[in-house]
């Protein structure tokens, strides 16, 4: 990771939804797509070919976007894609506006029966998004998904834990939160990189999502960035070949009582 | 009873008791000081998990029971939580990323208008009284201090930072029953059922010395010679996602930001570079031994000791001289 984006951070978050059994998604995604948003970009793309007439659309949040990158579910199969852009929509560490605005463009959408997202984004922000989306619109979640699958008015998910998994089930609308065990997402093929540049994406600012940006009170201020307190010593062991090392390491542990 | 100086502590019950990572959540909020410290304790029934909280620095346990939390099931925890902070009127509430604290703790803190600090790994007050949290962020390169505007506070912290009190049976404290009017229709998300593989032997979260496997190891072999190994230890395996996602040992073995967090005394890293979403879950370890034949892997920065070689020449010598060490002499655990 570059300092640069050690100190600009993105907020990636992905999400879909499903009208009349069609689902939809949302993302934000510079420089590159959070990994776990991939993998719900996937979840819905699944959901689709299981079920006719699925709708897959892309959210993303930002103040700007590289449209090649940002198209990338488009190539992969998705509708369409609606960017929620606006020069308020910095990606800061508070999460109050980034919930609101995505909230606002679920609402805007209407007939959402699913929203799936990525499971974390892999800079700060823990799975809250979803968490809030769920909160704001009333509906159930279901996090850390494997395996999702559609019935029309049921969500069925499998839920990967640590020492095994747990199939839940929750009646749409729902969100549920996607993981990396659901496996590797699909490569976009020519056609379906031909496809995503005939698709313009909508562009939805904060006006037209119906919200004021200074009136969303965050919950956090920053105080501090800092490089983190390096806390321990190393003491490299070095022998005259590998195996020696590996002998003289296990002498220096034993010496240490740590074994 | 409200008391707006006070911490509220959203514990999680295990076996009937309060979970390792809720009487650290109550070492943390004694330690912040300013305000009396409540305890949520939400289950079929609280019994005498109250009393140990009580003795482990609580001055107040509000017990929720319900039929319907005996399988902690999170829009019914979140339900209680929210009964908890509405009858102690709290200004900040702290609960522990545990596994049930990753669900329960956001939509909490979103149901009280304000989001979550999440996987904190200090906390302090501010001049004003307010929550400062810190807490690692991209990726583990940066530490981020926020100040939580929200009221309450809402705060999660990483299992494993603090200590938890010795236990004191003499102190006293107040258990005060809340309803939280938990019914069918508030379990919007149903269990169907949960499988749990049969625990081979050492659970990771327990295990004294973890010996653990990353994608430098190549494939699923290897990981018989950190078996070897860490049952010399008696110590448990562990993996890096990368070897996890790979397929070459099951999901239930990887640390990480995304796996377990352990605290072992000894963590032992093969193959492992030590991406932060990896160090996320072992870095309180208190001692890590790194064996990686990349000189400049991120790992040797949090490794007290480190050898930098071929692990497939390193481990059988390291494995073979331990063995002599071990069974030449009664092991005294350090």
């Amino acid at each position: 990771m570059t300092a640069k984006q050690v100190l600009d951070p993105e907020t990636p978050l992905s999400a879909f939804r499903i009208e009349d059994d069609r689902v939809a998604a949302a993302s934000n995604m510079a420089p590159v797509i959070n990994g776990f948003d991939e993998q719900a970009v996937e979840a819905a793309l699944r959901i689709k070919e299981a079920v006719d007439g699925t709708h897959v659309t892309v959210l993303s949040y930002g103040t700007d976007f590289a449209l090649d990158v940002i198209k990338k579910p488009l190539a992969m199969g998705a509708d369409d894609l609606v960017l929620l852009q606006d020069p308020a929509f910095e990606n800061v560490i508070d999460p109050m506006l980034t919930v609101a605005a995505l909230v606002a463009a679920i609402r805007k959408l209407g007939d959402v029966d699913l929203v799936l997202a990525g499971r974390q984004a892999s800079d700060w922000d823990n799975a809250q998004v979803p968490a809030g989306i769920a909160e704001a619109l009333g509906w159930p979640i279901a996090t850390i998904a494997k395996h999702v699958e559609v019935d029309g008015t049921t969500v069925r998910v499998q839920r990967v834990l640590p020492d095994g998994h747990e199939l839940v089930e929750a009646a749409l609308p729902a969100v549920v939160t996607v993981s990396n065990e659901l496996g590797a997402p699909r490569y976009p093929n020519m056609r379906g990189i031909m496809g995503a540049r005939r698709i313009q994406p909508a562009v939805w600012s904060a006006a037209d999502l119906g919200i004021e940006p200074t009136e969303v009170a965050p919950a956090f201020e920053l105080v501090s960035l800092a490089a983190p307190e390096r806390r321990v010593e190393t003491e490299m062991i070095t022998g005259d070949d590998d195996a020696d090392a590996g002998r003289k390491l296990a002498l220096r542990l034993r010496e240490e009582h740590l074994v | 009873m409200p008391d707006p100086t006070s911490i509220l502590v959203i514990g999680e019950l295990v076996d009937g008791a309060p979970a390792p990572a809720t009487l650290e959540a109550i070492a943390a909020a004694r330690a912040l000081g300013g305000g009396p410290v409540g305890v949520m304790l939400a289950g079929e029934s609280v019994g005498n998990a109250a009393q140990t909280a009580i003795a482990s620095g609580a001055d107040a346990v509000y017990a929720i029971e319900s039929a319907l939390l005996a399988d902690a099931a999170p829009d019914a925890v979140v339900a209680a939580a929210a009964a908890a902070v509405a009858a102690a009127g709290p200004r900040i509430v702290l609960g522990a990323k545990t596994l049930l604290g990753r669900d329960v703790m956001p939509r909490l803190a979103f149901r009280l208008g304000t989001a979550l600090a999440s996987d904190c790994t200090a906390l302090a007050l501010d001049g004003d009284g307010r929550l400062l949290a810190t807490r690692p962020t991209y990726g583990g390169n940066a530490d981020a201090t926020v100040r939580c505007l929200g009221t309450p506070a809402v705060a999660s912290l990483r299992p494993g930072t603090v200590d938890a009190l010795e236990a004191d049976a003499t102190r006293t404290g107040e258990v005060v029953a809340v309803d939280a009017a938990i019914d069918e229709a508030t379990v919007r998300t149903r269990s169907i059922e949960r499988v749990e593989q049969a625990a081979s032997g050492l659970r990771l979260e327990d295990a004294r010395v973890i010996v653990s496997g990353g994608r430098g190891l190549g494939g699923p072999e290897p990981f018989e010679q950190l078996a070897e190994l860490a049952t010399l230890l008696g110590g448990a395996v562990g993996a890096s996602r990368a070897a996890c996602d790979a397929g070459w040992v099951p999901t239930s073995y990887q640390v990480g930001l995304t796996g377990k967090t352990v605290t072992p005394e000894l963590y032992i890293a093969v193959g492992i570079s030590g991406a932060s979403q990896h160090m996320a879950g072992c870095a309180n370890a208190k001692a890590i031994v790194a064996i990686n034949k990349d000189a400049g892997a991120n790992i040797f920065k949090d490794a007290r000791f480190g050898v930098i070689g071929d692990w497939a020449k390193v481990l059988p010598a390291f494995t073979e001289q331990l063995h002599e060490l071990l069974s030449g002499s009664t092991r005294q655990p350090g």
